[in-house]
């Protein structure tokens, strides 16, 4: 096991989630370190709840923890009032989920441009920046289709073209191909492979699937709610 | 920021066109029938008060009996004699305008319609409010010696003449010839509905003398002097009738003497029963549009806390959800309140048209229903997202 980086962009230590209380409480991350450099491509594996979607969410500041420290370049997540953790949200993370989570009867334009709008982008910005990113994840030219008008593999592209219209620092995706088939999984597994090579977004995605683990470079494996081992792979081709 | 919000709240309307449109409808509903209510009852009591008004407010009118009325009960009519009295020995007294009427058939040329003849003086025009549209009332020769001249209303004049000039014509009635020297300017219905316009008009004496066979007089109606005191004229009035009536101190008044007052509140009373009813009606249908507001926007809440974690995920402030939501339900119920306003406006000047009623707008309950109902259309539509904005993201993406 190599030595991470001197000052990662993540540090997670001592991370513990409990849902529920008393006799009811149920411990999903007992203890979880974890050290992310800027610009790595993490994949997460681990049977079913072993706590992979706590620990992302968690990193995410969707959710916060119930103990343990989280670093985001040096700033106590922990420590941050709602406000300031939504800001950090729009700043520098991007999501993708494994049910995609784009608003129904809306178009994939306006979907993609989300982000912007809360950002206080102009008008002529979001649809340009909109368009583009649409045009990277493959989908120019479905810009006014809704949804339910498109496939999974597209749905989930609009998705990832809706993370990354904010070039974010950090691309966080759960299982973002566990709905998808195996060929439409390597379409978005290789636009999120060409994110972190070319655009230097650092990435951590949780998969289930060895060979779309198989796109990253460093293995974390869960099991219990605990970091059970951490890989890093010689590059291959 | 406003800006953009404004731009997400206005997508969200059109995205969830047929949630929207509900919305907006219940508002629509319960701004639209407290108006029309409201509006119909002031409309009807608008009507009362004029009517009350065209009469005079120092009117006192004196019949037989004790109801209000025709055949209320079988007190004695009165006479001539008994308006001369009353001209004579009460000097707070203006005008006194004995009459008796008669149903009749009134004929000219082809045409014939069945209406009442009022045999009066000129005091009755006077009193009554009534202004000739064409022509003149009767000299003091043709009351005297009860010539056969006749006054029409606007009513008789349309069923006998069309809209031509009766002045100067002879009319049929019974078995005599009438020449028409005036016709009176349109008053509509009374405050009970009925056409006063519906009437033709003759000296006291020629009906006493050739329609009603008698010197009786079914009704006197007389004002009080400018100035003069209502209540003191009573008084002495009902002191006279009940002597020439030869009334012993024990028994009661076989007559009765009102004013316009006690005229004008048995009137107002049964509108004030009207406008209440309606009032609870619109009550009623407030309440169904609240309801149905708030149907829609919990049927919707789960759809809308999932849409508020997405927006929450990818880096939306609370506030900014907020805000958005926030102005959906204000463009929304403000929207249905204005339409509402439109729909009632259009509702209530058909139906007054209907019940022959004035339409009024009113600018108090106008604003009070728009404010009530756009209350309960931002209550429901920004509580619901509050709660979810509070939500950790996570959860508000997890709900079902
Ligand atoms: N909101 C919640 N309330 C209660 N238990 C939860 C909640 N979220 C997750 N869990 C539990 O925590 C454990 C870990 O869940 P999760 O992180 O989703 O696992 P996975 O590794 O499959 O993504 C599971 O046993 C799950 O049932
Ligand atoms: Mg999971």
């Amino acid at each position: 096991m190599k030595s991470p980086e001197p000052t990662p962009l993540i540090r997670l230590r001592g991370i513990t989630k409990t849902f529920g209380e008393g006799s009811a409480a149920f411990q999903a991350l007992k203890g979880v370190d974890l050290d992310v450099a800027k610009g790595e491509f993490v994949a997460i594996m681990g049977p079913s709840g072993s706590g992979k979607s706590t620990a992302m969410n968690i990193i995410g500041c969707l959710d916060s923890p119930s103990s343990g420290t989280y670093e985001y370049h040096g700033t106590h997540v922990e420590k941050l009032s709602r406000r300031q953790r939504a800001l950090l949200r729009r700043n520098f993370l991007g999501f993708v989920f494994q049910g995609f989570n784009l608003l129904a009867r809306t178009s994939a334009l306006e979907n993609v441009e989300l982000p912007l709008i809360y950002r206080g982008a102009s008008t002529s910005e979001r649809h340009s920046a909109g368009r583009a990113a649409l045009e990277q994840v493959g989908l120019a030219g479905w810009e006014d289709h809704t949804p339910a008008e498109l496939s999974g593999g597209q749905q989930q592209r609009v998705a990832l073209a809706r993370a990354i219209i904010t070039q974010p620092s950090v691309l966080l995706a759960d299982e973002p191909t566990g709905n998808l088939d195996s060929r439409t999984s390597r379409e978005v597994m290789d636009l999120i492979a060409a994110l972190n090579r070319d655009h230097g977004i650092t990435v951590l995605m949780v998969t289930h699937e060895p060979d779309m683990a198989d796109y990253a470079r460093r293995i974390v494996r869960f099991v219990d709610g605990q970091v059970e081992s951490d890989h890093r792979r010689q590059e291959n081709g | 920021m406003l800006w953009n919000t404004l731009i997400l709240a206005l997508r969200a309307i059109h995205r969830n066109l047929m949630r929207s449109l509900l919305t907006m409808l219940g508002v629509v509903i319960g701004v639209a029938a407290v108006i029309t209510m409201v509006t119909l009852g002031n409309g009807a009591t608008l009507s009362v008060t004029r009517q009350i008004a065209s009469m005079g407010s120092n009117l006192i009118i004196v019949i037989p009996g004790q109801g209000f009325g025709p055949g209320a009960g079988a007190a004695p009519n009165f006479k001539s004699a008994d308006a001369e009295a009353i001209r004579n020995q009460i000097g707070t007294i203006d005008l006194v305008a004995p009459a008796t009427a008669k149903a009749v058939t009134a004929v000219y040329q082809a045409s014939n319609w069945n209406t009442r003849v009022t045999g009066t003086t000129n005091d009755y025009f006077q009193a009554g409010n009534w202004e000739l549209a064409a022509g003149r009332t009767f000299s003091e020769t043709e009351e005297r010696a009860g010539k056969t001249v006749c006054v029409l209303g606007e009513s008789v004049r349309n069923k006998l003449f069309g809209q031509g000039n009766p002045v100067g014509a002879e009319i049929r009635i019974k078995q005599f010839a009438c020449e028409v020297i005036g016709l009176l300017k349109a008053k509509g219905q009374s405050a009970m509905g009925q056409d006063q316009d519906d009437a033709i008009v003759m000296p006291l004496r020629t009906v006493q003398r050739r329609l009603t066979g008698s010197q009786d007089v079914n009704q006197i109606t007389a004002t009080a002097r400018a100035g003069a005191s209502i209540e003191s004229t009573k008084v002495a009035l009902t002191a006279l009738m009940r002597e020439r009536r030869n009334i012993s101190d024990t028994e009661e008044d076989n007559f009765r003497v009102m004013d316009t007052r006690q005229i004008a509140e048995t009137l107002t009373g049964t509108t004030r029963i009207l406008t209440m009813l309606l009032g609870m009606v619109a009550a009623v249908s407030l309440l169904v549009g609240g309801i149905g507001i708030m149907n829609i926007m919990l049927v919707s809440v789960t759809e809308r806390t999932r849409e508020i974690g997405i927006r929450l995920a990818i880096g939306a402030l609370e506030g900014e959800v907020l805000l958005q939501f926030l102005i959906e339900a204000v463009v929304l119920s403000s929207l249905g309140g204005l339409v509402g306003i439109v729909v009632a406006a259009a509702g209530s000047v058909v139906i007054a048209g209907i019940m022959g009623i004035p339409y009024v707008f009113e600018p108090t309950i106008n604003l009070l229903s728009f404010v009530f109902s756009s209350a309960i259309g931002v209550i429901f539509g920004y509580f619901p997202a509050r709660r979810a904005a509070r939500l950790d993201p996570i959860e508000a993406l997890r709900h079902e």
